[in-house]
């Protein structure tokens, strides 16, 4: 099956590399300085999980072609896993935790791949669902998975690092910027990879791609472990850095369709897409609530905000794949190209 | 020229049918090492079922293969890079969001050694590897002067050009036996004539073996050595070039098909 | 019959004629899928927003048979709309694009149809008791029974259509092959339109039988997630495969919610479907009735 899903790792861009770095000088230096705590709780930290979320899925869906509509199983299972570690292994060190948890959430994924080895589109966005409901349910009638709390609900251990602690709205921050600044450096590499090129070429053409020796299966599997893998730690750092408390319910299927919608809006098959469609998830339902509150007053409740952000982001996704199929992302590009005075 | 061991494909007696419908049937085709070997048939003769059996696509149902030294009911397509097989397709089969580098790097998937890890934290071995297999990749864009083209998304070329592409991708891991579905279909004179070039030099500068499917007759009498004629699915002649165009079977075959205003236009 | 066999029947027949409901949900589905290759998630949407437009015109007072009008002509605007509006712009874009765009218009669906008509649940009583009747020693559900002949009729309908009336005939042309029916001159975008609209009265049909049977409410356009299972397991293409795995998987949800749950602990007919479903198709991977496709190359 060919896809039309363009990548723009066609032309690679120096400036790029420039802008990064920029933004992580901010990133680090600027912001922890003026930020307030509601900017840290409410905007970068969700924001910071939600882009690496987005990240992880579009490995799969955005590169290798792999439709899943279990992203949120898969935060799931890694903030469980990562509860549990530290719960039942209390010397093991915050860094192995995580990785250990995002091991775990990749063996997941690979298990929920098995069936992407027999089963094309469709049938495998259903098998992903499968997962969904599966560790939904999982989570709730497994006692022992959440320490037999009362409905599955898990607290966040302390966020120690060599006796540094990270606890703070602001250390929280800096917590989730740095793995998910290590996370994007690994996708970057991958994509750029011979083992990046076989996703993109599976997805393109999976015929072409098997006659010319990808490891089709092989490469599959690995689609789904890696996509897995951090979506996973995007499920610690939720559960962790983010809201501190959870239940299973937070991760039901409208967090997987967040996810979706995230790397559809952002741009599939880019990793800036993940960052651009994580902002805007995040920021909406802020300025819909301003909007709202501003043109009817107090008549726009938290209902009413909820329902028009549901119609506004279906109408999104709509339009984004009609008019835009890569994105925000594209049309970033196409914004900075017409700025910029060469070509 | 005889079937025989020097031969890097020989297809014996091998059967292709979808439900009710005969793609082709019982089919012998021999092919020699760097030989260059059409086959021609009007529209719905088999050929490119052919093509997809050999390739492993199409599960025949009867008959076997030889590909080199292996032997086979069924070649798993899987393995046909390992083969030494490369092929292309008659409806553009690129990785079309990959640039042309991308594609015809890709053509060496089969080769890649290098492990995820090393990639991913750039080892000396996967940049030693990327260096070696960017090198072959690049000479072959040279060979089919595609140097302009080569950052460009693959999807965003001309249909001439793509064809180019797809052979780029397929002759970079330097196979023993190179099929090619319809490579010239909808081109211009001039880049048939281009292309036939390409062929050749291909068969010359690296001795592969070349099936071919062509309609162009024109095209098809010049380059090849040898000739299969394919006609509802039986093969009705195989010889050089001179004995086909003299073969009565052959002669009906197409006139049959003269009434077929499509083939007509296609034999021109 | 001896009590513990009574139960299984019992057991069974409920399992059944539920699973009647979940067919008619994946029909709207395979009429879709059939013509224009799109899995259309917003069929469960369309469910809630014909339950919920229906039941909104009968609290305001309109008498059944308008507002069961009422609600059909906007079934059939909100089918032509998608139809129009999203999926024809799309036209020749791979599947999975397709099915993301779908998901997105279940969205708007969800979104408007409680923005316009509330999020309260509402009771809906199309005037058929429920009370269970005994068939030799098994209880039978009146409103179940109501609810498999209705969806029977509506099979039976579809049938016919797609048999004898030319724009029928014409889907079934265009499902077993898009290309020649283009180049044999049929319209594709009138049959696009016309099984737009077909899904539209189908997801009438199926909101108003489970919205009187679970109340209607948001979770309704849920029952899309069980119309998935019987989808995989009776193939994405197949009008008799929905109906025979709408059964099958009604029946055997109820019996692993009965027989199995109490061992590995309730809630279970949430994936079990699935599970069911994907391990069917792992062994035969073109479903029930579906035809294994030949890859074109």
């Amino acid at each position: 099956m060919a896809t039309a899903l363009p990548v723009t790792s066609a032309q690679p861009r120096r400036a790029g590399a420039a802008g990064i770095l920029l933004l992580l000088a901010i990133a680090y230096g600027l912001v922890p300085l003026v930020g307030t705590s509601y900017l840290f709780e409410a905007i970068l930290t969700p924001f910071l999980a939600l882009a690496l979320a987005g990240l992880g899925l579009n490995l799969l869906t955005g590169y290798a072609g792999l439709l899943s509509l279990g992203s949120a199983a898969f935060m799931a299972v890694g903030a469980y896993a990562a509860f549990n570690l530290s719960l039942r292994l209390p010397g093991l060190p915050l860094p192995a935790t995580i990785l250990l948890a995002g091991l775990i959430a990749a063996s997941a994924g690979v298990i929920a791949g098995l069936p992407a080895l027999r089963l094309r589109g469709f049938y495998l966005a259903v098998s992903t669902l499968a997962v969904q409901f599966f560790v939904a349910w999982a989570l709730n009638r497994i006692g022992w998975l959440s320490n037999d709390s009362p409905s599955g609900i898990i607290d966040a251990p302390r966020l120690v690092i060599a006796g540094l602690s990270f606890d703070d709205a602001r250390g929280r921050y800096l917590f989730s910027l740095t793995i998910v600044a290590l996370l994007t450096v690994l996708a970057w590499r991958l994509v750029r990879s011979p083992t990046g090129r076989n996703l993109v070429a599976i997805r393109d053409h999976e015929t072409a791609a098997r006659i010319v020796g990808v490891k089709v299966a092989r490469t599959k599997l690995l689609a789904f472990a890696l996509s897995s893998f951090i979506v996973g730690i995007a499920g610690v750092l939720w559960a962790f850095a983010y809201l501190r408390t959870v239940e299973p319910a937070g991760f039901n299927l409208d967090r997987s369709f967040q996810i979706l919608f995230i790397v559809i809006i952002g741009g599939l098959g880019t990793l800036r897409g993940a960052f651009l469609g994580a902002g805007f998830m995040v920021v909406l339902p802020l300025l819909l609530s301003r909007l709202g509150t501003a043109l009817l007053g107090d008549g726009f409740d938290t209902g009413t905000l909820e329902m028009v952000q549901r119609i506004v982001l279906g109408t999104l996704i709509v339009a984004v794949l009609i008019r835009e199929p890569a994105g925000l992302a594209a049309l970033l590009d196409r914004a900075f190209r017409r700025l910029s005075p060469r070509s | 020229m005889v079937a025989g061991d020097e031969d890097i494909l020989a297809v014996e007696g091998l059967s292709l049918s979808f439900g009710g419908a005969v793609a082709f049937a019982e089919i012998d085709l021999s092919v020699a090492a760097g030989e260059i070997h059409a086959i021609i048939g009007p529209n719905g003769a088999g050929k490119s079922s052919l093509i997809n059996a050999i390739t492993g696509l199409y599960a025949p149902q009867a008959g076997r293969l030889r590909i080199g030294d292996a032997r086979f009911a069924r070649v798993p397509a899987r393995r046909l890079a390992e083969l030494g097989v490369a092929r292309t397709f008659q409806n553009l089969a690129l990785f079309k969001s990959l640039s042309v580098v991308e594609n015809v790097l890709s053509g060496l998937a089969n080769v890649q050694r290098a492990g995820l890890t090393a990639q991913l934290l750039g080892l000396s071995a996967a940049r030693r590897e990327a260096t070696e297999h960017r090198a072959r990749a690049e000479s072959v864009i040279d060979f089919l002067q595609l140097g302009m083209f080569r950052g460009r998304a693959a999807g965003s070329l001309p249909y001439g050009l793509q064809k180019r592409v797809e052979l780029a991708r397929a002759l970079v891991a330097n196979p023993r036996l190179l099929l090619l579905d319809e490579p010239m279909a909808g081109m211009s004179a001039a880049e048939k004539a281009e292309m036939s070039g390409f062929v050749l030099a291909a068969r010359e500068m690296l001795g592969t073996a070349i099936v071919l499917i062509e309609h162009d007759i024109g095209v098809v009498m010049r380059l090849s050595d040898r000739i299969t004629v394919l006609d509802h699915g039986r093969r009705i002649a195989t010889g050089t070039p001179h004995e086909i165009q003299a073969n009565p079977a052959v002669i009906a075959a197409y006139l049959g098909a003269e009434d077929d205003p499509e083939n007509e236009a296609k034999a021109a | 019959m001896s009590p513990d066999l009574a139960f299984l029947v019992e057991v069974v027949v409920g399992g059944l004629l539920s699973g009647v409901m979940y067919a008619l949900v994946a029909i709207g589905f395979v009429l879709i899928y059939k013509t224009s290759g799109v899995l259309n998630f917003a069929q469960g949407a369309m469910v809630l927003f014909a339950a919920l437009t229906f039941v909104s015109l009968i609290e305001r007072g309109l008498p059944f048979p308008a507002a069961l009008a009422a609600t059909l002509a906007v079934m059939v605007v909100v089918g032509l709309t998608i139809e129009r509006a999203v999926l024809r712009p799309l036209v020749n874009q791979p599947p999975i694009t397709l099915f993301m765009a779908t998901l997105g218009v279940a969205y708007v669906i969800e979104g408007a149809a409680q923005l316009a008509w509330g999020t309260q649940v509402h009771a809906l009583d199309l005037g058929i008791d429920d009370t269970p009747f005994d068939v030799a020693g098994v209880l039978v559900s009146r409103f179940d029974l109501f609810a498999a002949a209705l969806a029977g009729l509506m099979v039976a309908l579809l049938t016919l259509f797609f048999r004898f009336t030319r724009t029928g005939l014409a889907f079934r042309a265009v499902a077993e092959d898009p290309l020649a029916a283009l180049n044999a001159g049929l319209r594709l975008p009138r049959i696009w339109s016309a099984v737009w609209i077909a899904s539209g009265i189908v997801a009438l049909v199926a909101g108003l039988l489970w919205g009187a049977r679970l109340g209607v409410q948001f979770s309704l356009s849920l029952v899309v997630l069980k119309a998935l299972p019987v989808l995989v397991l009776g193939g994405f293409d197949s009008i008799a495969g929905a109906i025979v795995a709408g059964l099958i998987v009604g029946a055997a949800e109820k019996l692993a919610e009965v027989y199995l749950g109490p061992f590995i602990g309730g809630g279970i007919e949430g994936w079990i479907a699935y599970v069911a479903a994907l391990a069917f198709l792992l062994i035969k991977p073109s479903g029930l009735f579906g035809q294994r496709s030949v890859e074109r190359v």
